[in-house]
């Protein structure tokens, strides 16, 4: 027996219409939603205080839904989603609206609730991970702190006949696996089916990462129609391998060389992918490009969970103020070098207090910084951007104000845009730190069209 | 003869925190080896020399002729407090693409 599971996001700002092509013609059983990145809950977090009437769910919930729910409810396809961010409830009332809206009643609608620990979180963490610091040096700069949660409530909302889930933060393997374990009856100690479940979950999460996504390299790896990406589709059959494919006709590829590529991306040690359900050992996977565009997978394996589930702490950092201008044409190079020179000493004169401040050259040195090659030509065109961190907006206003002052205060010939939007931006950091997984306990609320 | 390993294999990177993980994959078994032996931590580390602050860890699936590369400190202090454009260091896989690796004759048949 085998069960078909498709991507509809990989993240917050993805592409609609790949959702709802796997939707009308993927064959789905399921259809999963991934668009929540590190610092999503913070912001939105930051957004609700700012904002009382957003609703704390993904900005692209209606879009996202409506594409998808005829597609998905004519043909029986249950819906995995973790768009609920900070408001789990409200994402499901809003998809019930959608429900009724394109005329489906009696679909049941569960949402899970549980990841936010904000008020709790110094009472139940120790330890920051990336520094060792104790969690209470945070205190008073916390805007939102979430535990991962596992697999196992959405596969409870499932027992429980919900036919579409909608979470909160969850680990992002736990969406594509959580179907795995409901239709096949994994338990949670069959180690090394959870840890297939999790390393394909894992395969899927980034959507068309795999299906020739952030792959083309012209002349090394080419990927044809690139412009016509699809989402990709697991075959997950119950004995524990995994066909990873995608819609014919559509454009991008599956093959070994993406599915290597999408394996260890932001994995540390192979051997030990630590998720909330199990800790996934990639070490002894094996490939076989069965037809085209149809990989198979199997050999991923995994040992126990650990007692601890991961916390993201989000705090309030101070700001970012970015802005930049161009020059062109003969002497850029040295036109941008004197503007930077001004640019500095104004810095001084308006007695700009930064943590940290940052002036590149765009094409020369603005991605790969210190180590850059150095270049033997003038370029043709340079931009100058200046970025600097500080502990307070009004300080991050002054990088624009003085990018402002180089329009007719600066050097000859300088290419300068009017501020057409914010150039300061909040920093919401975020930390990492561990919880004992007994004090972290989800619940489920279930919603009818 | 030196080829830059862009010739002999692929890369993404992935980012947590202040955390790069560089993967580096064979194109084909045959040259697998021969970077393994010449693409130490080490080296990997001093390619990065201005941007790898923390240490770097080298992993391997063996079956699946990859490296991974850990690089602590590679994030300018973290995604969301960095000052780089790229903030996620999403484009920084593509600098071990111009690390030059010694192939032997043989071998060269087997270079993209």
């Amino acid at each position: 027996m085998g069960i078909r599971i498709g991507s509809g996001s990989a993240w917050w700002g993805d592409r609609i219409s790949p959702a709802k092509n796997n939707a009308d013609k993927g064959r789905l059983d399921y259809l999963c939603f991934e668009t929540m990145a590190e610092a999503t809950v913070s912001a939105a977090q930051v957004r609700k205080r700012r904002d009382p009437t957003f609703p704390g769910y993904d900005t692209w919930l209606d879009d996202r839904m409506q594409a998808v729910l005829p597609g998905c409810l004519k043909q029986g396809t249950k819906i995995i989603s973790n768009q609920g961010w900070i408001n789990p409830n409200g994402a499901a009332e809003r998809i019930v609206y959608w429900l009724q809206t394109l005329g489906f009643r009696g679909i049941k609608v569960a949402a899970v609730n549980g990841s936010l620990i904000t008020e709790r979180v110094l009472d139940m963490t120790d330890t920051i991970l990336e520094t060792g610091e104790p969690t209470h040096s945070l205190k008073g700069k916390i805007v939102s702190a979430e535990a991962y949660l596992g697999a196992e409530p959405i596969v409870q909302a499932l027992n429980e006949g919900a036919h579409i889930v909608v979470t909160g933060r969850v680990a992002d393997p736990s969406i594509f696996a959580a179907p795995m374990m409901y239709e096949f009856g994994w338990g949670m100690e069959d180690y090394a089916h959870l840890g297939l479940a999790n390393g394909i979950g894992h395969l899927m999460e980034c959507g068309a990462q795999v299906t020739g996504g952030y792959f083309a390299d012209p002349g090394f790896k080419d990927v044809p129609n690139p412009w016509d990406l699809a989402f990709p589709i697991a075959e997950v059959d119950e004995n524990g391998s995994a066909i990873i494919t995608k819609i014919g006709g559509t454009g991008g590829l599956v093959n070994a060389m993406t599915i290597k590529e999408q394996l260890l991306y932001e994995v540390h040690d192979p051997a030990n992918y630590i998720t909330p359900d199990v800790v996934v050992d990639f070490s002894t996977t094996q490939l076989e490009e069965v037809s085209e565009n149809r990989v198979l997978v199997w050999g991923i394996t995994g040992k126990p969970r650990t007692p601890t589930l991961k916390v993201s702490i989000g705090c309030e950092e101070g700001f970012i103020g970015e802005d930049m201008f161009f020059y062109a044409g003969e002497g850029a190079l040295k036109r941008a070098k004197l503007a930077e020179t001004i640019l500095r000493e104004r810095f001084k004169i308006v007695n700009l207090k930064a943590e940290e401040l940052r002036i590149d050259y765009l094409g020369l040195n603005a991605i790969h910084g210190d180590m850059t090659p150095k270049i033997d030509h003038e370029p043709y065109e340079v931009a100058v951007r200046v970025a600097a961190r500080t502990l307070n907006r009004e300080e991050a206003m002054k990088i624009g104000r003085e990018v402002d002052g180089m329009a007719v205060s600066g050097v000859g010939m300088t290419g300068k845009r009017v501020p057409h939007q914010d150039r300061t931006r909040e920093i919401i950091g975020v930390w990492s730190s561990l919880v004992d997984r007994t004090q972290i306990n989800p619940t489920i609320n279930f919603y009818e069209s | 003869m030196l080829i830059k390993l862009a010739r002999l294999a692929h890369c993404r990177s992935g980012d947590k925190g202040n955390t790069s993980n560089i993967s580096v994959i064979a194109y084909c078994p045959e040259l697998y080896e021969t970077i393994k032996t010449q693409l130490s931590a080490e080296k990997f580390k001093a390619f990065y020399s201005g941007v790898v602050n923390g240490t770097v860890t080298r992993y391997k699936i063996d079956g699946l002729h990859m490296l991974n590369f850990v690089c602590e400190g590679a994030l300018g202090g973290g995604v969301s407090r960095s000052l780089c454009l790229d903030n996620y260091g999403k484009s920084l896989s593509s600098r071990i693409l111009s690390f030059e690796i010694d192939v032997e004759k043989h071998l060269e048949q087997f270079l993209r």
